[in-house]
């Protein structure tokens, strides 16, 4: 336990999937660490889509398939693009345990317990106010109504992380750097789920939601089936939101009144109603990640990869090698910038920042060209299978011929050679 | 669904003070007000009468959207106290 003085080896800010990772690993290694969470209990101010991926769990919790609340395991993810009215829908289904749906205030108490068990010392309803220094290197944390020395702090403490800005490792978030996400828990039955997505008791459907009320924005649905419930969430980017005067819970009504979403919803109860930024910088704003004495993980330190819908895996494993560069760091004992650098490097070995910057450029040109990709070309995937299904006594090169003008009517010419540049370009700066 | 009926499935322990703090001469002057729909909880309500931006700071789903949206960056925003504020028990 902790000694008069409050001293402690490692603090750890936020009990959510980078906290608990980090603070388990370093249990695990022999060292003393202080979890602390601001929440009623670990989750209960967490958020997510969403699915934890196997893999990322693993390398935490090895038996987690046998031991922690899982809702269902993902086997088919369905890509749908909802027109006004229309919709197309692609659908990938392979029986895989690659990711599980999960219940965070379940699942995440579940890890805190775990990490309870492992030695951590979880200080729950606690709020860190301010960091401590020493001259440029961090020494502890001030909460409501106590100070906390350690030789290193973790922040773990998510998206909005004050504490990240307040050490100097990075400004202000802005609008375009966030999404805003709203979304809703829907009791349905076992059955009726099983029956409306066709599958079994414990397998699941991801859906991943392009258009609709999101139109011409950089905002994207989602869904995720539970046990006894299905998710519904939209994500829609701040400055989308400011620019259009939305209200997000009104887009989201939208969204679960399309044609294509509302009979797999319909007859459900709402359990919960919640919201969360999700952090959409990418690699270009990725924080410094460490300095004398701290590291940042998770939300925190933006690792979120929001093409492929990632987020709680990199917190994991983020934890995971802040804790690894802690029990170096206390080999040498030496907590200084230069041995905490190992943690960056831990990171750019991994897939965690190799992806990131893989997708570099994807939200400068999302951004630019967002009208094109997020409205134009969804719009023209629904036009295209319109014409090709219609039996209406035109001849089929007619249409043809109609669709492929419209396309140069409805676009100048000039956006079109625009568009395919930048999507050219983002497609090389993804490949090579 | 009406969002206080959608407020109505959380769990909240509110505190007797705002969490959340607008400096409201900046607000007076607010072209954009864009708080008063971007809210997730529709904390923010301006009163034409008083000239003051009212906070329903109790419904606060602790996102952190105002702080970074507000056009003058002028809302104090805090975390409410360790044992205050919404419990999300799904997440």
């Amino acid at each position: 336990m902790l000694n008069a003085t409050n001293k402690t080896d490692v603090i750890v800010v936020g009990a959510g999937p980078a906290g608990i990772s980090c603070a388990i690993t370093l249990a695990r290694a022999g060292k003393e660490v202080v979890l602390i969470e601001r929440g009623m209990f670990a989750g209960s101010k967490n958020v997510f889509g969403g699915a934890v991926y196997t893999q990322a769990v693993k390398e935490i919790f090895p038996n987690f398939e046998s031991e922690a609340p899982l809702e269902r395991h993902n086997v088919m993810h369905n890509f749908m693009i909802l027109g006004e009215e229309d919709s197309t829908t692609v659908s990938y289904r392979k029986n895989l345990n690659d990711s599980y749906s999960v219940i965070r205030g379940k699942f995440d108490r579940w890890m805190a317990q775990k990490a309870k068990e492992a030695g951590v010392i979880l200080v729950e309803q606690t709020v860190v106010k301010d960091l401590i220094k020493n001259g440029t290197k961090v020494v502890g944390v001030k909460t409501e109504l106590e100070e906390y020395y350690a030789d290193i702090v973790v922040l773990a403490d998510g998206v909005n992380s004050l504490l990240a800005k307040q050490a100097g490792l990075r400004k202000e978030l802005e609008t375009k750097d966030v999404a805003l996400s709203v979304k809703e828990v829907i009791k349905l039955d076992k059955a009726t789920i099983n029956q409306r997505f066709n599958i079994k008791d414990d397998e699941g459907v991801i859906g991943e939601i392009f258009g609709g009320p999101m139109l011409g924005t950089l905002g994207l649905g989602f869904m995720y089936t539970n046990k006894e419930s299905v998710t519904i969430g939209v994500g829609v980017t701040l400055d989308d939101l400011v620019e259009n005067n939305y209200r997000p819970f009104e887009v989201l009504e939208k969204l679960k009144q399309h044609q294509t979403i509302a009979p797999l919803l319909e007859g459900g109860t709402l359990k919960e109603y919640s919201a969360h930024l999700i952090p959409e910088g990418g690699y270009k704003k990725i924080p410094k990640l460490y300095d004398n004495g701290v590291m940042v993980t998770g939300d925190a330190a933006m690792l979120v990869n929001n093409l492929h819908w990632e987020g709680t895996n990199l917190a994991m494993l983020s934890g995971k090698y802040a804790a690894e560069t802690a029990i170096a760091a206390f080999e040498k004992n030496d907590f200084s910038r230069k041995t905490l650098s190992l943690y960056s490097k831990k990171l750019k070995k991994s897939f965690i920042l190799k992806d990131l910057k893989t997708y570099r450029n994807l939200m400068d040109i999302a951004h630019q060209r967002k009208f094109a990709f997020m409205g134009y070309y969804l719009k023209k995937i629904n036009s295209f299978f319109e014409m090709f299904t219609k039996v209406d006594g035109v001849p089929k090169r007619e249409h043809y011929r109609k669709f492929i003008k419209s396309i140069f009517t409805d676009r100048k010419l000039s956006e079109l050679f625009k568009d395919a540049w930048s999507f050219a370009k983002l497609v090389w700066s993804i490949l090579v | 669904m009406n969002l206080d009926k959608m407020l109505y499935t959380l769990k909240y322990t509110p505190d007797d003070e705002s969490h959340l703090k607008p400096d409201n001469e900046k607000c007076k002057i607010c072209k954009s007000r864009n708080c008063t729909y971007i809210c997730p909880a529709h904390v923010y309500e301006w009163d034409e009468e008083l000239n003051k931006l009212i906070v329903n700071y109790e419904n606060c789903l602790e996102c952190g959207a105002c702080r970074i949206a507000c056009e003058h960056h002028c809302i104090d925003w805090r975390y409410p106290k360790g044992t205050k504020g919404v419990t999300f028990k799904q997440g």
